[in-house]
């Protein structure tokens, strides 16, 4: 039997904080195998990045290793002094982060980089480490790496340069390689070619992996074994079938009820094929103009560069159903809502909400406002902070003037945060005391709070952990067949997509190049780009 | 700021009171655990407190011309004069007391500071909040007269301003008016800092989707302006303007110290120091010694408070 690579025992990381101690990490033990990767999953707050942190020892102070030990192939290595655990970054242990943006120095060329971490740690000289360098950006997939060798790193697009990071990490032949969320970053076609290029790399070379992610999927595609942490606890370790066909504990099993599939064909309610449309967009499209500013161009002479987002994009939404809108990122679907909802005004082309032209002036606008909402991606940043939730709430009534005195827009709100099944007395506290989930309720009641027809919903579960996911749009169908409320649902999650809507669109550079029925776009795509998205997509159904 | 209420035990179903969410906050407490901010706090609060009661806990009147008596001039600190009057900090020439001309010379000090910076903050704010939302033509006319104004050194600027002022108003008038052109000049020069950090921030807000949410339900752009962005950038803006006052206050006393400031009859500390240089090298070193050393910890004081509270409310070194 061959030893681990890496061993960690009864790890304990603590952080003194003003009200008492916040253990992050509790009592972890795994071990890791040559050419293993273990994959790490667990929602935000589980303590798995604090883990990979504890192992090549950045972190952030005042926290610190309270318990336990760290053996890289036997020796330990939690009490080096901070000179030696620097030496062994980088040459032992390679990192892959999240962000490739921020990963590289953007002021070197990556060839700078690379022959400096190799001539760090092996004994090479200059020609020979550009050498390895080539072939290492070769071997992370890269086309053509004698030349690209000496672009900079904004020359790469996200997912080169997230190859460039791992040909970064895997140039000191490290034994052990921790990836944190290495592809949560990326588009789901790209994150499909770096967990291969993750994968096979590992394999070749015989190196441990540690694969943190909140992506189940993406264990299931590329791990061997796993472990489910929750609140600084391993809750289950084993081989990644066993645990996703065969969860254990009841954590795990409602984690894994919870993702949802793009398999899963469970259909919510029927709309009646006939429904008449409730939104008709018709040959939309939009350009932004991204010519220098006044005075630049007063100086400089005129220079015109004109991006198109949306091309001439036309669809109609039933009355009570589901429009998904589907799309990597940059394919103009977030311009697309920002169209319907009144934010940016169109090129060209025309949204009708029921047969009236939303940005037509007076009463098309205003009817707009009455009856077309919005819920964000983001629910840190679509609540003000510095208000009181109740007054967030009743915003949209007092701007229509739905509402005519204090006590009535109180008690609506009261009757909102009940619908969205929130305690009535949270309409005094701020933002801040809520959670990630909790707060896209409060964003969903404001939305609901002027009794709007038509949401549109921009990504509205892709900032929360997926046990949280499901419980919104839980709430959100729920809220459906209350208010017979449409939606336009847009998302890269194409699992959520299918599990939500009746017709789905799908966008790329700015056109819609398909769409029609949820089942049938899912299952027989007819355009080739469906079909490698589709295919893309890590999934746990996918897993034998 | 009721800083004396006991933190209540933690109730998860009540909201807290405002108190206790000062008192609770982390901005307080870095306050509670910096000894260097709270005697500065402690400073400041004792040099204003002791300008605003001037009136009633200076041992004279310096501006009474009945109360001054030539005979009693240059007492040194310490010491009885020969009328019989007694100066704990000594008097001037004119036989004023030196402890009573700086309760008053920092009443019209913090006074002359604090309505600059407040007029400065109303205008840069203002044009900034526009500059930041509006963008476009709007942006680029006003940012470029605040770059113009900020390559000019700001106490040139408000001589300039000064200046002006003296040729416009009529001679009989300009002795009472002089504070308030005093604090046009002083405000004027520092506006442009504030336009620049709201503007800043400014854009950074409105890119946000509070922001798009209130647009989406048609509320008015200067309601959004004014409820939804602006208490949302002004964090910095309340660094900028605690180091600002510092400085209008230091601008002051130069302004006065060059004899185009207050008039005479109303001195600052900067025209008490004026007043006092001129005394430096004959030996009476306590008419320029005290005023100089009440401006500079009042200044030094403010400043600490400003640093504090930019470090405390800067995310990244919490």
């Amino acid at each position: 039997m061959t030893a681990p690579i890496v061993s960690v025992r009864d790890l304990v990381v603590e952080f003194p904080l003003r009200r008492g101690l916040f253990t992050a990490v509790d009592g972890v033990s795994f071990d890791i195998m040559p050419g293993e990767i273990l994959g790490v999953v667990g929602e935000s707050g589980a303590g798995k990045s604090m883990t990979g942190s504890a192992i090549i020892g950045l972190i952030e102070p005042p926290g610190r290793i309270a318990k336990g030990e760290i053996l890289l192939n036997g020796e330990r290595i939690d009490n080096l002094p901070a000179d030696q655990m620097s030496k062994l970054r980088g040459k032992r242990i390679g990192m892959v982060f999240q962000d490739p943006l921020t990963s590289l120095n953007p002021l070197y060329t990556v060839g700078q980089q690379l022959v400096e971490t190799i001539r760090r740690h092996l004994p090479l000289s200059e020609a020979q480490a550009r050498q390895r360098a080539i072939e290492l950006l070769g071997e992370a997939g890269i086309p053509s790496p004698e030349t690209r060798i000496d672009s900079y790193p904004h020359q790469f697009s996200g997912g080169m340069r997230q190859r460039v990071v791992i040909a970064l990490a895997l140039s000191a032949e490290p034994e052990l390689i921790i990836a944190d969320e290495p592809t949560s970053a990326l588009d789901v076609s790209v994150q499909a070619q770096i967990i291969k290029v993750l994968k096979k790399l590992c394999e070749d070379r015989g190196a441990a992996v540690m694969l943190v992610t909140h992506d189940m999927g993406v264990i299931a595609e590329t791990a061997t074994r796993m472990i489910v942490m929750n609140k600084g606890k391993i809750v289950e370790t084993g081989s990644v079938g066993d645990i996703i066909n065969r969860p254990q504990e009841e954590y795990t099993i409602k984690l894994i009820d919870a993702i949802p599939s793009i398999k899963d064909e469970t259909r919510r309610h029927d709309v009646p094929p006939a429904a008449t449309p409730l939104v008709q967009v018709k040959n939309l499209s939009r350009d932004f103009d991204l010519s220098p500013g006044f005075f630049d161009r007063m100086f400089k002479g005129s220079r015109n560069s004109i991006v198109k987002a949306v091309q001439d994009v036309s669809f109609d939404i039933r009355k009570g159903s589901t429009y998904g809108l589907v799309g990597e990122s940059g394919s103009g679907k977030s311009t697309c809502a920002r169209m319907l909802v009144g934010l940016i005004r169109p090129t060209a082309g025309q949204v009708l909400l029921e047969g009236e032209d939303i940005w037509a002036s007076g009463s098309g606008s205003q009817n707009r406002r009455k009856r077309v909402q919005m819920i964000f991606q983001d629910p840190y940043a679509s609540l003000n902070p510095r208000w009181r939730v109740g007054d967030i709430i009743a915003e949209p009534m007092r701007a229509l003037k739905l509402v005519s005195n204090k006590r009535e827009a109180a008690e609506r709100v009261a009757d909102l945060l009940e619908k969205v099944r929130l305690d009535p007395i949270s309409m005094r506290k701020f933002p801040h005391e809520f959670s990630g989930g909790q707060r896209q309720r409060i964003a969903i009641a404001r939305a609901l709070s002027s009794q709007p027809e038509f949401i549109v919903c921009d990504e509205p579960t892709s900032a929360l952990d997926v046990s949280v996911q499901a419980q919104v749009l839980d709430l959100m169908r729920g809220l459906q067949d209350e208010f017979g409320l449409t939606y336009l649902l847009i998302s890269h999650n194409l699992a959520v997509v299918r599990q939500m809507a009746d017709d789905v669109g799908v966008m790329h550079n700015g056109v819609l190049v398909e769409q029609g029925e949820v089942d049938a776009i899912f299952d027989e795509p007819k355009v080739d780009y469906t079909r490698m998205l589709l295919n893309a997509v890590p999934d746990i159904s996918k897993l034998a | 700021m009721s800083a004396q209420q006991p933190p209540s035990a933690p109730d998860v179903a009540k909201p807290r009171s405002l108190a206790y969410r000062i008192w609770d906050s982390d901005v307080f407490f870095s306050f509670r655990r910096s000894p260097v901010t709270i005697v500065a706090a402690i400073v400041t609060a004792v040099l204003v407190l002791a300008a605003l009661l001037a009136p009633w806990i200076a041992p004279y009147n310096p501006f009474d011309p009945s109360s001054l008596n030539l005979m009693d001039g240059f007492t040194p600190p310490m010491s009885e004069a020969m009328m019989g009057n007694y100066f704990i900090l000594g008097s001037d020439h004119q036989g004023r007391d030196v402890l009573s001309t700086i309760l008053y010379g920092s009443r019209v000090s913090i006074f002359v500071g604090l309505s600059a910076t407040l007029f400065a903050m109303a205008l840069g704010i203002s044009l900034g909040l526009v500059a930041g939302y509006v963008g476009g033509t709007a942006d680029s006319v006003i940012m470029r007269i605040a770059d113009v104004q900020l390559s000019f050194p700001a106490i040139l600027i408000a001589l300039l301003i000064f200046g002006v002022a003296r040729g416009i108003i009529p001679p009989s008038r300009q002795e009472s008016m002089a504070v308030y052109v005093l604090i046009v000049a002083i405000g004027l020069s520092n506006w442009a800092q504030f336009a620049r950090t709201v503007r800043g921030a400014t854009m950074v807000e409105r890119q946000k989707d509070y922001v798009s949410a209130a647009r989406i339900m048609g509320v008015h752009p200067l309601f959004i302006l004014i409820r939804h962005v602006l208490p949302n950038v002004m964090a910095p803006v309340l660094v900028i303007a605690t180091i600002g006052l510092a400085l209008a206050i230091i601008e002051e006393a130069t302004l006065s110290f060059l004899g185009v400031g207050v008039p005479p009859t109303q001195p600052s500390l900067g025209t008490l120091i004026r007043i006092g240089q001129q005394f430096l090298f004959s030996g009476e070193w306590w008419i320029l010694f005290f005023p100089a050393v009440t401006l500079v910890l009042l200044a030094l004081a403010v400043n600490l408070l400003g640093d504090w509270l930019r470090d405390a409310l800067n995310p990244r070194l919490r």
